[in-house]
Formats: structure tokens, C-alpha cells, sequence
């Protein structure tokens, strides 16, 4: 069966119960108080019996944070925010005596993996993926551990790292995106819980895709995990990220921060599906996802490359960036961004060109249908020492229905006369041809809507990895659906 | 009130305005001074202002223009050639003798603005404010206090003028650093047909402020073509505001050529309020040595069936810096829009800098939008090519300039308006103007 | 097979359809011809049931059911199909996807298997081979970047692949160079069957030199003016439609 046809059984299969994600795994969980304060900030560090100078940085971010005002630029519209509304620290009560092996993990979370599509045996077997779950902020369960240790790569909890390997984690952490960089990213320096930590050793190419899949349970729960990877000279490594979280009435709060550091030579490629709960069809409830992800291509020949599909949010605003340092260094960013019923979602990128011959590549595809609003938003600038820097930007929008927005806000600053920057963007519609040439061939509406917008991606598409791409195309059905007729 | 540092007197000078005993106007302009007052000049951290910050009103003290007639001996003053009328304004002032407004045509009001508001205060109470009512521009507040000068147009319904009306602004002829209030007034009503030359001419080496601010009413089914040459000098700050309604079936054209200046700045906000309506809304910018051009438009199709098209190209040499601000939004319902925006530039030097933030916004499904945005050097290959075949370097870089330029230029429909522009354009190339001739011919 | 009684059809609240009637039986090339603004691409839609094409008046009868209320994608599974005459981009969607989906689309329509991967492909290279077409036409996204040659060969492979029992060919030739008429009048023919019944709509004779037709239908005004052998459209080569236009156009 093909993928779209696949696709429309699948938004038949969920018409009952909507959101499949939208269960609540009944754990016992082991959680800070709601609010937030300094004595909350001490609370999370002493937990995870963090050294000194992580409290202090949380402290200091923490104090700042108090300060800053909410960024106020973006498109996006929500009530104030309620920070003492939330837990900051939610652990699976299991946390004192973690299991040594997935037999010794609470069935109960084995199942709501299950739930997710994530069979973590089989994944082990057939995909090769060495899957870092993250579950209510603490990692309960990291396999292929073995292999990677053969080859030098560290892939764990932030939090194990700080055992691990703490110079590495103090050397790099913060110096991607500052710990006042932004209210969300300052927020999350100070609470952050758990999240993966990645290095790979010189020359090495990591032996298998990376992934790790996040998920909010707890009720009132902010997510605030922190991703640091580090690339040493000469190596690769591919991360997949996926995202989804339980339906709620609530809206909750997830302010990620993600750091990557390739040095000389090395490469990142970072793939993400975002599928956190929507909302509902008049937008209560869902996930206000905040994130800030950068990647510093701090070495000579390095890459990074950002691939995202986002689906899910009640408010999506991210721009995974690249800070274009070394000389001939490449950033990529590929977005797939689709926004149905009340979503809204304000995300887009910033590449900087710093060195020499740096080069940047956009392709960014927006669908919006429902009441939804969407906007790109990006930033190319060219600092007078970028000679010879290079850019191309492709931005599309598709618009569903006559009730939703399509936004592009690209900003480009140039200072070098050797550097060529070139944009371009288009908004339109499917039309009604289109839909009538399909639905003449026999393909009912609804997939032929799908396969336009699978086709309208498919540059985006094809940069995911394949097991990624199959669940993007899936997607795209899902999320588009009840977007006609 | 608080005290407006750049200006001499601040916004109470105690000099004699026009209109002077007007009720309606006083209180526009009070409530333009209170406005003023109360959003302050912008800073860039206003989205529109991003990039682009006052910085000549930091230092600098404008004294306003006076009662007293100038009568600064001039000569030479540009013009496309055979027109309708015309009138000139040097330093801010009225100058009867250079202006020609003897042969105007019937149905047509063309003149400075105090004439209108001694002559026909109702009209200008009708429109003065009518298309202009944003309470957003601290600029347009500015000018609501201060209008001083300026022109009125106005065309009747199915009038159509074949010549086009000409108006000049020449600054930079005074000792000390002066300030004016420009407002202009263009009211082209239905069926009718205008087209109008603007030419802002910087002369000597003295420092000025120019805050125009221009409202345009083009109504169903008329044609108003709008041509304007900025080539202020080195001294001037130019802020240009300007408001344009266009009506069903209704075309507006307006082609700006920036070419000097320290700084200058239009902000344009154009609404396309009828179906049908079309706007072109184009331009070319030139600079060099610390000049900063600043070009913003907003442009809101509002309704359905509507089309616009912008076509912005430019060229920075030395430490120029240029900024293109573009947005058109398309309103919830407004089917069928059809919006182009193009925005391309050349730098020249190192130390030039463009920035340049296309913007789409976009509520309607059943829709045409593009935009597109470039920056970068010559074409290397093209430039060696034309080396190859025995053109020496500069002029081959001219020719290239030229060429890139010629193309927004294309934009113009009046065929003797781009050739007087196009003109404008060669000469500002460097050195090798003697080529011109040959070129034009040759093109 | 088809049968139109005194159909009216309107776009925009406009009639353009004025009762039109005709019988196609099963195995028979019909070919409607008529001057521009006849009304020959609003039957053609009206047929394929588009979205906008509304039938004011009278019944299309196929295979003894009223189609009007149905949907495009339930005729295109009923087996009527339509060649584009304009045929549509689809960026990013590979043809042989695309085919895919349509052939899957069908075939669940029917209540018959799904063919695999494997099998459709088997399929689909029998077809391209029985109309003599390179592969590599499989790959590239549907219509996009292809000559109008190229476009119109694709259509007749969609014919081929999704053998309707119905075709109609809405201005096949037009904007076509006698060598890639040729080609798609070939395709064409191979496709002629006893079960398969053609409407072959077109302003210029030249066509059905190549496809040659049972029946010529003149349609002029929203009407069927007159109907007669292959030597009528001949008959309106040499004289055009002046007999049928009346005053609007001659």
C-alpha cells in the first residue's frame, strides 16, 4: 500500500478518537511542588545531585529570567503565561532504582510506548536505533549502549553526562545559545530536568542513527529538556528527535533548548517530527512549544543541517539556527510546517555567515488550513568577513480553506559585496484543477489533498531518513484532516 | 510638551502657518503635535524604523523656513521637458517666478497648498486627513503640526491630462541647517488621468530636513502615474510619508528614483480598496559615499480582484547602506490578489550594506503571491565577457550597472519619463558619463 | 453505454448547455465537433462531474444510472474517463505514484485487491511498453516541465493503465505537431475495444483522420445541430461552422 493511500485509512482509522497520542499513562510520579521560585531551582539541582557550578548557572539564568520580558516580535497570540501553574520536576517514581534492563521497566510505560508506535524491542532489532526515552523530563531506559561505547560515542541523559563526563558538558553547554538569550531558553537553563547528551569522538562516524523520543505526561507539566551535541573534528552523527504528548485541556508548556557544536570537518544532522497535541478543533488545550535550537559550525568544513516536520502544538515557535563560524561551513535548514483548526505557529530559521565561503540552503514548505495562522520567519545575514558567502532561500506557503494565514517574513542583511543571497518565496492554493484532474483519475478528495501537499514537501521529504519520512507522510494526512469538503 | 531638540522653537515657534485662522486645522494640527509628542521620533525599535535610526536630527539644529521669500538666483532646474505646469519650491518656499501655472488645463487645481486653504478651505477640510488617517507615524504626526508648504493636485472626474504636471523642491541653498513641512495633496477623481513629476534637487552644501507628507486619492477607474527623483545632497534628511487609496478598476504607478541624500527615507502605505484596482509601486535607489536610502511600503489589497506589482533595484558603492522594507498583505475574503515583489542589489564596495526584508501576509486562500530578494556583486562572468571583447573595466561595470537598473526602469510606462530617469541613472555612474550618448543610442 | 437526454448544463448561473442529446453504445468512437464556445469542454466536464459544472435540466444516463449526483472520483471508478485538454501540473507527485494511487483508488472503488508494489509496476511497464513510451517519463513529477507532446502521451497512458470504459478525449490534438498527433492517435486506437466506447471532442477535422470516427455530432449553441458519418466532419472542414453559429459569430 502505498503511503498516501495509507495515509487516508489512517485518518479514517483515528476519526473516532482524534488524537491518537491522547492517553495518560496512570504512573506514580515523583514531583516538585508547582511554581516556581529559587528554592524550586535548588530543588532540581540538589534532585539530580548536580555539582556546584550547575546551581549557580541555574541561579544566575533563573535571576535573569525574573527580569526578562516575553519576546514579543512573533505572530503568535496566547494569555499570559501562568509559570506557577506548573510542576518543574516530574520523575517517574521508579527514578531511585533505575532499571538495568527493559524488563525491569514499569509495564505500564512499556505500553504507553507501545501506544506511540515505538515497539522499543523491535525498534532495537530491526532499526538499528539506539532510542534514549525521555519520559516526564528523566531518562528510564537508553539502549545500544554497548555499541556506541565501542566506538567512543557518548549518547545519554544530560544528567549522566554530568557524572560522566562533566568537563565536556561544562565546556560546551550555554556557549550555543547564552543562558540569556531568550525568556524561553532562560527559562530552561534554570529548570531543565533531563535531555540527551551526544559526543562524538574525532573521526568517528557514529555507527547508527540517534533518536530519542520525548513525551509529557504528568498533568501540569512544563517540559523543559536540553539537548547538547558535540561533533569533534572529523565525525558524523545523525539525530532524530520526535515529539508527541497526551491530549489535555490545559495548556502546556514545553521550552526546549537544543545546542550543536561541529568542529572541523564534522557533520550533525538533526531531524525532527514534532507531533505534540494540537489543541482541539476551537484550539483549548495543547502544547505551547518554545523552543530554542542552534548550532554553532564552530570548525572549518563543518555542517549542520536541521530537518523539521511539524505538525503538532497549540503554538509552535522555533527557529533551529545556524551560527556559520568556521570557514566553508554549510547550514541547512528544511521545514515542513502544517497548521489545521486554531493552531498557530511562527518558525522559520537564522543563518549567519560569519566565515569565509560559509553557505547556507532554506527550503521551507508551510501548509495552512482551518483557522490556522502561520509564519515564516527567517534571517540571513552576511557579516563583512564572510567573503565569498552564499545563501538560497526557497520559502512556499499553501493555503487550505479561506479562513486560515500564511505569513513570510524573511529578513536578509548583507555587508559583503562577494556574498550572493538569493530569495525566494510563493504563496498559492491547491486548485481546484488540480483537485478535479486527481479526483477524475479516481483518488477521493481527501488523498488527493495529501498528495499535493506530500508532493508540495516532497524536497523537505526526501532529507528525512527513511523510517522518519514514512511517519512525516503519514502526518501530513492526519493533520490536514477535515481540512475539506 | 516635551522639547523636540532638533528643531529650532520646537512646535511652537510663533511663526505665521499657512491657513493661519483655519478652526479645522488648528486642531489637526495641535492633535498632530500631541501626537507627536506622545510616540517621540522613531528608533529602530520600531518594526518599520528597524533599520534605519534619525541619526542627523541627533546633532544637528533646524531652524524652520521663515515668512521671508527666498530669492536665491537658479537655473538649470530638471524636468522632463514639455509639461503641463509646474511649480517650485526653493528652500521650502514658494518661488512664483520659476513656477509656470499659466496654461493649466480645465478641470485641474494644481498650486501650493496655502492657496487652496485661503481659496477653498472646504475642499481642502474634505481631504486634507481623508486618505492619511494613521495614527501610528510619529512622521505623519510631525507634518500634521508643522505643514508649512507642499502642493495640491487636483484632477476632475474624466479629465484626462495628456502632459505631465511637474513639481521641484530645491534644498540646500542656506547658510544655516533648515527645516520644512511639505504636504502634498493629490486628489485625481473618477475616470480622470495624471501623471506627475516630482524632483527633489540638492544644491551647495547646506544641511536640511525635508518631512513631507503626501496623500493620494485616486478614485474609480482613474490613472495616476507618480514619478519622483530624489537627488538630494549630502547634507539633506529626507522623510517621505505617503498615503494612497485606490478605488475600483482604478491604476496607480508611481516609479521612485533615489540618487543622494545622507539619508532618505518613503514609507508609502497604499490601500487597494476597490476591485480591479491595480498598483505598480516601484524604484531604484543609487548611493553612495555614507548615504543611507530607506524605501518601506505597505501595501494592503483589501478586497477582492485586485493585482500589485513592485519592482525595487538597487546599487551601493562606497559605505552606502540601503534598506528595502516590502510587505503586502492580502485580506481575509480578498480573493483572487495577484502580488509580485521583487526587491534585487548590487554592492559595490566592502563596506556596503544592504537590508532588505521582503514581507507577505497573507489571509485569503484562492491567491497569487510571490516574492523574491537578491544581493550580491556583478555578474563576473558577464563582466569579463564584455572585458573580453575589448570594453575597459569601468565601463564595462557601468554598462552592467546600467543594465541591472534599465530593468526596474522598464517598470515606467511613460516612455519619456524613463528615458529623463534613465538619464539620471547613467549620470550617476562614475566617470564615464561621456559614454552616455553612445549608449542610449546603442540600447 | 451513454446516454444524454435533453441535458442542461450552467457555470456562473450562465446556461451554456441548451439540451443536448446523444447515444454512444458500447464499441462506437463518436466525435462532437463545433466552433469555439460551443459548449464542447463544458460537456466534457459536465460529464466528469466538475465542481461548478451544474446540470440544470435533463439526465446523463451510464450504464443505466443517473450519474449527476455523483462525485468525479466515483465516475473515474464507474470507468468514465477524461483527457485533459489542458492536462495539470502536479509538482512533487512522481506519475508513477500518482498512477498508483489512482489505479489502488479504483480497483478499492470496485471492491477488488489493491496491486502491490510489485504487481502495479509489472503493470504499468506492460503499458508504457504496448505504447511504445520511455520510463523515464514515470519518474518525473505529473505534467510538470513536459512539452505538450508529452503531456498528451501521458494522458493516454493513464487511459491505458486505467482502462475506462467511457473515454472521452476533450481536444486531444490541440497544440500538437502532426508527428506527435500521430503518436497519440495511435495510442489511441490501440486502446479501441468492442466494450470500449470513445467521445472524441475537437474543433478540427484533422484528428479524425487518425481516429476515425463512427458518428460526427455538430454542437453549436449548447445543441447537438446535427449528426451524420466521418464524411460530415469533412463536410465542416471545407465550410466551417457558419451554417450552425447563426448571428452571435460566424
Amino acid at each position: 500500500m502505498s503511503a498516501t493511500a495509507e495515509t487516508v485509512e489512517q485518518v479514517h482509522s483515528i476519526s473516532g478518537e482524534k488524537y491518537k497520542y491522547g492517553f495518560v499513562t496512570d504512573i506514580a510520579a515523583d514531583k516538585a511542588p508547582k511554581g516556581l521560585s529559587e528554592d524550586i531551582v535548588r530543588f532540581i539541582s540538589a534532585k539530580k545531585g548536580e555539582p556546584e557550578w550547575l546551581l549557580d548557572w541555574r541561579l544566575k539564568a533563573y535571576r535573569r529570567w525574573l527580569e526578562m520580558p516575553e519576546p514579543q516580535w512573533s505572530k503568535v497570540q496566547f494569555p499570559p503565561i501562568d509559570y506557577q501553574q506548573y510542576h518543574y520536576y516530574s520523575a517517574p517514581k521508579s527514578d531511585d532504582d533505575r532499571p538495568k534492563s527493559l524488563d525491569e521497566v514499569d509495564p505500564e510505560l512499556l505500553a504507553t510506548y507501545e501506544k506511540l508506535g515505538i515497539p522499543i524491542k523491535e525498534q532495537e532489532v530491526l532499526a538499528g536505533v539506539a532510542v534514549d526515552y525521555v519520559f516526564d523530563s528523566v531518562s528510564v531506559a537508553t539502549t545500544f549502549k554497548k555499541k556506541l561505547e565501542e566506538v567512543g560515542v557518548i549518547f545519554c541523559p544530560i544528567s549522566e553526562a554530568l557524572e560522566r563526563c562533566p568537563d565536556l558538558v561544562r565546556k560546551y553547554l550555554g556557549t550555543v545559545v547564552p543562558v540569556a538569550d531568550n525568556k524561553h531558553a532562560c527559562l530552561n537553563s534554570a529548570v531543565f530536568t533531563d535531555g540527551s547528551f551526544v559526543y562524538i569522538p574525532p573521526g568517528v562516524r557514529c555507527p547508527m542513527e540517534l533518536s530519542t523520543y520525548f513525551r509529557i505526561n504528568e498533568m501540569n507539566t512544563g517540559q523543559f529538556e536540553r539537548t547538547l551535541i558535540v561533533a569533534d573534528k572529523g565525525s558524523y552523527v545523525s539525530y532524530l528527535e520526535g515529539c508527541t504528548a497526551p491530549m489535555r485541556d490545559e495548556n502546556q508548556l514545553h521550552a526546549a533548548v537544543v545546542e550543536l557544536v561541529a568542529l572541523d570537518d564534522a557533520e550533525i544532522k538533526y531531524s525532527t517530527v514534532q507531533n505534540w497535541y494540537p489543541g482541539d478543533e476551537d484550539g483549548k488545550g495543547g502544547i505551547y512549544n518554545f523552543v530554542t535550537k542552534r548550532g554553532a559550525c564552530r570548525g572549518k568544513n563543518s555542517k549542520i543541517s536541521w530537518t523539521q516536520v511539524e505538525t503538532g502544538s497549540a503554538i509552535t515557535w522555533k527557529y533551529p539556527s545556524c551560527i556559520l563560524q568556521g570557514d566553508n561551513s554549510v547550514g541547512e535548514f528544511y521545514s515542513i510546517a502544517i497548521t489545521n483548526n486554531a493552531q498557530q505557529a511562527d518558525t522559520g530559521t537564522k543563518m549567519i555567515h560569519l566565515g569565509k565561503n560559509t553557505t547556507s540552503r532554506i527550503i521551507s514548505k508551510g501548509i495552512s488550513a482551518g483557522k490556522s495562522d502561520q509564519t515564516y520567519r527567517g534571517l540571513v545575514k552576511i557579516s563583512p568577513k564572510a567573503e565569498g558567502a552564499r545563501n538560497y532561500t526557497q520559502c512556499d506557503s499553501l493555503l487550505i480553506g479561506d479562513k486560515c494565514g500564511a505569513h513570510t517574513v524573511p529578513y536578509i542583511e548583507s555587508k559583503n559585496k562577494n556574498a550572493i543571497v538569493e530569495h525566494e518565496a510563493t504563496t498559492s492554493t491547491i486548485s481546484e484543477v488540480q483537485l478535479f484532474y486527481l479526483r477524475q483519475r479516481g483518488i477521493p478528495e481527501e488523498a488527493a489533498v495529501a498528495l499535493v501537499v506530500n508532493g508540495f514537501c516532497r524536497e523537505v521529504m526526501q532529507q528525512l531518513p527513511m523510517e522518519f519520512a514514512v511517519e512525516a507522510q503519514k502526518l501530513v494526512g492526519i493533520s490536514l484532516e477535515g481540512s475539506v469538503g | 510638551m516635551t522639547a523636540v531638540s532638533f528643531l529650532d522653537g520646537g512646535l511652537d515657534g510663533g511663526r505665521t502657518l499657512p491657513g493661519e485662522g483655519l478652526a479645522w486645522l488648528k486642531a489637526r494640527r495641535d492633535a498632530g503635535a500631541e501626537r507627536f509628542d506622545a510616540l517621540g521620533l522613531p528608533t529602530p525599535k520600531l518594526e518599520s524604523w528597524k533599520y534605519t535610526r534619525l541619526r542627523p536630527l541627533d546633532d544637528t539644529h533646524y531652524t524652520p523656513i521663515g515668512d521671508d521669500a527666498d530669492a536665491t538666483e537658479i537655473a538649470n532646474l530638471p524636468s522632463v521637458g514639455d509639461v503641463a505646469a509646474r511649480v517650485v519650491f526653493v528652500n521650502g518656499k514658494l518661488r512664483t517666478d520659476l513656477s509656470d501655472l499659466a496654461s493649466l488645463p480645465a478641470g485641474v487645481r494644481f498650486g501650493p497648498l496655502e492657496d487652496i486653504l485661503a481659496d477653498d478651505p472646504a475642499w481642502a477640510e474634505a481631504h486634507l486627513g481623508a486618505v492619511a488617517d494613521d495614527t501610528d507615524q510619529a512622521m505623519l504626526a510631525l507634518n500634521d503640526a508643522m505643514m508649512d508648504s507642499g502642493f495640491v493636485l487636483h484632477v476632475a472626474k474624466g479629465v484626462a491630462l495628456t502632459k505631465p504636471l511637474e513639481v521641484v523642491y530645491v534644498g540646500g541653498l542656506t547658510d544655516q541647517a533648515v527645516a520644512y513641512f511639505p504636504r502634498n495633496l493629490i486628489v485625481i477623481e473618477p475616470n480622470a488621468q495624471a501623471t506627475l513629476v516630482k524632483h527633489h534637487v540638492g544644491r551647495g552644501v547646506g544641511a536640511y530636513f525635508a518631512n513631507a507628507a503626501t496623500e493620494i486619492d485616486v478614485a474609480d477607474g482613474a490613472i495616476f502615474k507618480h514619478y519622483k527623483v530624489q537627488a538630494e545632497n549630502m547634507q539633506a534628511t529626507h522623510v517621505a510619508t505617503e498615503h494612497t487609496r485606490i478605488g475600483r478598476d482604478a491604476t496607480y504607478e508611481c516609479f521612485n528614483l533615489a540618487i543622494g541624500g545622507l539619508l532618505s527615507r518613503t514609507e508609502a502605505r497604499i490601500t487597494l480598496a476597490g476591485e480591479g484596482a491595480h498598483c505598480g509601486y516601484h524604484g531604484a535607489y543609487m548611493m553612495r559615499g555614507k548615504e543611507h536610502c530607506d524605501n518601506t511600503s505597505f501595501i494592503d489589497m483589501a478586497v477582492p480582484h485586485t493585482t500589485c506589482k513592485q519592482v525595487f533595484k538597487g546599487v551601493l558603492d562606497d559605505e552606502a547602506r540601503a534598506v528595502f522594507q516590502g510587505k503586502i498583505l492580502v485580506a481575509r475574503d480578498a480573493q483572487k490578489a495577484d502580488g509580485r515583489m521583487l526587491n534585487k542589489t548590487l554592492l559595490l564596495s566592502d563596506n556596503a550594506e544592504i537590508d532588505t526584508k521582503p514581507e507577505l501576509e497573507i489571509y485569503a486562500d484562492d491567491v497569487q503571491c510571490a516574492h523574491g530578494a537578491t544581493t550580491g556583486q556583478l555578474d563576473q562572468t558577464a563582466l569579463f565577457y564584455l572585458r573580453s571583447r575589448g570594453i575597459p573595466e569601468p565601463q564595462a561595470r557601468n554598462m552592467l550597472v546600467q543594465s541591472f537598473l534599465g530593468d526596474a526602469l522598464q517598470e515606467i510606462s511613460d516612455e519619456t519619463v524613463r528615458e529623463v530617469l534613465m538619464d539620471r541613472v547613467v549620470h550617476w555612474l562614475p566617470a564615464h558619463c561621456y559614454l552616455a550618448g553612445e549608449w542610449k543610442e546603442s540600447a | 453505454m451513454l446516454e444524454i437526454k435533453d441535458l442542461h448544463a450552467a457555470v456562473d448561473g450562465k446556461e451554456i448547455l441548451k439540451g443536448v442529446n446523444l447515444t454512444v453504445n458500447p464499441g462506437e468512437v463518436h466525435a462532437i465537433m463545433g466552433p469555439n464556445g460551443s459548449g464542447k469542454s463544458t460537456l466534457s466536464y459536465v460529464l466528469a462531474g466538475r465542481d461548478g459544472y451544474e446540470v440544470t435540466g435533463g439526465r446523463i444516463i451510464y450504464e443505466g444510472e443517473d450519474l449527476t449526483d455523483l462525485d468525479p472520483e466515483e465516475r473515474a471508478a464507474k470507468g468514465i474517463f477524461l483527457a485533459f485538454q489542458y492536462p495539470v501540473e502536479i509538482p512533487g507527485v512522481p506519475n508513477s505514484t500518482f498512477l498508483n494511487e489512482a489505479v489502488n483508488a479504483v480497483r478499492r472503488y470496485r471492491g477488488e485487491d489493491e496491486l502491490d508494489k510489485i504487481q502495479f509496476v509489472k503493470m504499468l511497464r506492460a503499458k508504457t511498453k504496448e505504447l511504445n513510451m520511455s520510463d523515464e517519463m514515470l519518474k518525473r513529477a505529473v505534467n510538470v516541465g513536459f512539452s505538450g507532446g508529452e503531456k498528451k502521451r501521458n494522458e493516454v497512458l493513464q487511459m491505458a493503465v486505467l482502462e475506462p470504459k467511457l473515454a472521452i478525449l476533450d481536444e486531444t490534438d490541440s497544440g500538437l505537431d502532426i508527428d506527435a498527433l500521430k503518436i497519440v492517435s495511435e495510442g489511441v486506437n490501440a486502446l479501441r475495444s468492442p466494450e470500449r466506447s470513445t467521445l472524441v471532442i475537437t474543433h478540427y477535422q484533422r484528428l479524425l483522420d487518425y481516429i476515425v470516427p463512427d458518428k460526427v455530432h455538430v454542437l453549436a449553441q449548447g445543441r447537438i445541430q446535427k449528426t451524420g458519418g466521418k464524411e460530415l466532419a469533412l463536410e465542416l472542414e471545407e465550410k466551417g461552422y457558419a451554417d450552425f453559429v447563426g448571428e452571435e459569430a460566424a
